[in-house]
């Protein structure tokens, strides 16, 4: 089974749109929305729901007022500010228990509650896994790590060979849950300064963690200029561009209609290079699997 | 006045209203860069940098001469950030919250809490403006505790650039202001996304409204959920190719579109009616 992230640095690059006109060519995949705060794969989808299952993520607090002598102790202890005035903010709360472990009364209790939701999707194309973090939710790296668990085991139970994840932007708790362990990871950027700027950060991140990374620039000609900066700065970090993919208004229409870019337009210039791509990172993927040797990108 | 520009969807163009607001505004504020994940407001401010400060959370250091391995830390950390191997105890870097229930759980007294840096904060100047942004270290999942310590760069207007998302960091970063601009793109995407960040806003019960950036004119989905929502509709910017090409080298939206500058002048005068 072979892992792929789609990730950014930097939103709204284009990732979901990539995700999905890839997907549109493959038909034994495993898809993996791990953007749980904003998960926008499932809308171009069409699929036929499977599971839905509860997220319990993390335990908070609570302080029973009858128990509570006011000694103070769990404030003095709580790391995060999450209680003041002996009142529990369950925004802040982080479930750590330090406040139970002091409470000289037992005024305090720890409960786990339903912060999201996980669902799994039949598309025509394989199963998706996407889940719901409920807004204003911690722990995302959390849910991230067991949406990426059930795609694999999805993947080995339905015989599907590559599990393909949608990333969320960033670098941080959920960036890292969804690159950790995957065969390879393919950035999307844009020709801007802010692009480049975090596409570096993303890079570092893969060296980190030492995952194989490549890259596409999405709308290149918006400024070919910068496009060529940044392809330069990524032969300077040894990491290879695979994909220009061209500014094409047919990508807006095909996110306001919510259908795979390749499913409304199967000829523009835009789909035609994301299929490209596709082709590309399969045959290296293929390439790995015969020789047992990692993806030499870099 | 704590203006916070935020957005749910990523690379709607928080950065760039933010920017263009406190442009436009031309008063001494304070800006602060909370997507310290990818911090990018520096790239169309241009600030004189002076000062770094790293960001410290606390880190359990486990005393092995004490620690007889009784495991009471590792049964007790809710982050799995403790393990036990062979006769030492260690602590799992990335894991690691710096709750300090290890050291609480700790019969011994084996466990005392130190500092580990996660990040840095950066402080500067961009013409009458503080400004200061943050960035978190490669491969550290933590962005809360640099938000946190940035948001103490309080003053009397203050405009927040946030992270995208709805969960801690974005939540963090909105928390407290007196008023979120949610910047929003008009795509079933960005919808979806925006309905998220106005339920983190009630929440906080910080009011907002909503700016819809790359307008094709026909925002039907966008105005339709801010109506059922009861959320006003503040401004439109249109879609223009020249702003996508300005951008691509830090220019500002005000460069291409200099109207814009007193449309946000007036934007601000109706949010200070709408603040909290």
């Amino acid at each position: 089974m072979i892992r792929i992230a789609v990730m950014s640095g930097k939103g709204g690059t284009g990732k979901t749109t990539a995700v999905a006109s890839m997907a549109w060519y493959s038909d034994s995949l495993v898809l993996a929305d791990c953007d749980v705060d904003a998960a926008n794969l499932a809308l171009t989808a069409n699929g036929r729901p499977r599971t839905k299952d509860d997220y319990l993520g993390a335990y908070t607090a609570s302080i029973d007022p009858q128990l509570c002598t006011e000694c103070g102790k769990c404030e003095d202890n709580c790391h995060f500010e999450a209680i003041t005035d002996l009142k529990v903010n369950a925004i802040h709360c982080e479930g750590c228990g330090a406040c139970r472990l002091v409470c000289p009364t037992g005024a305090v209790s720890m409960s786990l509650k339903k912060s999201g939701e996980i669902f799994v999707l039949d598309t025509a194309h394989g199963p998706m896994v996407y889940a719901d973090l409920f807004p204003g939710e911690s722990n995302s790296g959390k849910l991230v790590t067991i949406v990426r668990r059930l795609a694999e085991d999805l993947a080995k139970s339905d015989g599907m060979d590559i599990v393909l994840i949608d990333g969320p932007p960033g670098t941080g708790c959920p960036a890292i849950a969804s690159v950790t362990g995957v065969d390879l990871i393919l950035a999307i950027t844009e020709p801007s300064l802010s692009g480049e700027h975090d596409l570096m950060r993303l890079i570092e991140l893969a060296r980190h963690f030492s995952i194989p990374i490549c890259v596409a620039i999405n709308k290149w000609d918006l400024h070919p200029g910068m496009s060529e900066e940044i392809e330069e700065s990524c032969r300077r970090q040894g990491v290879i561009t695979v994909g220009r993919v061209p500014y094409d208004p047919n990508v807006m229409g095909s996110i306001k209609a919510m259908r795979p870019l390749p499913s409304m337009f199967p000829e523009s210039p835009a789909a035609l290079e994301f299929h490209r791509i596709w082709k590309e990172l399969r045959s290296r993927s293929k390439e790995r699997v015969g020789s047992g040797l990692s993806l030499e990108f870099d | 006045m704590i203006v916070a520009v935020a957005s749910g969807k990523g690379g709607t163009g928080k950065t760039s209203v933010a920017c263009a607001l406190a442009l436009a505004l031309d008063r001494p504020l304070t800006f602060i860069d909370c997507d310290v994940e990818g911090a990018n407001a520096h790239l169309f401010l241009r600030p004189l940098m002076t000062f770094n400060e790293e960001v410290l959370i606390p880190y359990p250091f486990v005393d092995l001469s004490s620690c007889d391995l009784c495991g009471k830390c590792v049964e007790e950390c809710h982050f799995g950030a403790m393990l036990r191997l062979g006769k030492k105890v260690k602590v799992m870097q990335n894991l690691c919250h710096g709750c300090g229930v290890c050291r609480l759980v700790c019969p011994k007294r084996a466990v005392s809490m130190t500092g580990r840096a996660v990040g840095t904060i950066h402080k500067g100047v961009a013409g009458i403006m503080r400004f200061f942004c943050g960035e978190l270290m490669t491969g550290e999942a933590l962005s809360v505790p640099i938000i946190k310590r940035l948001k103490k760069e309080m003053d009397d207007l203050v405009i927040i650039d946030c992270p995208p998302g709805t969960s801690c960091p974005a939540v963090e970063s909105v928390e407290g202001s007196d008023f979120a601009l949610l910047v929003t793109e008009p795509t079933p995407f960005g919808v979806h996304d925006l309905e998220g960040m106005i339920t983190v806003c009630r929440r906080l019960e910080v009011p907002c409204g909503v700016v819809i950036n790359r307008s094709f004119g026909d925002d039907l989905d966008v105005e339709s959920l801010c109506a059922a929502e009861g959320v006003p509709v503040l401004l439109k910017i249109p879609f223009d190719r020249k702003v996508a090409e300005a951008y691509a080298k830090g220019g500002t939206l005000l460069e291409v579109m200099p109207d814009l500058e007193e449309q946000l002048d007036e934007m601000f005068l109706e949010i200070r009616g709408l603040r909290r």
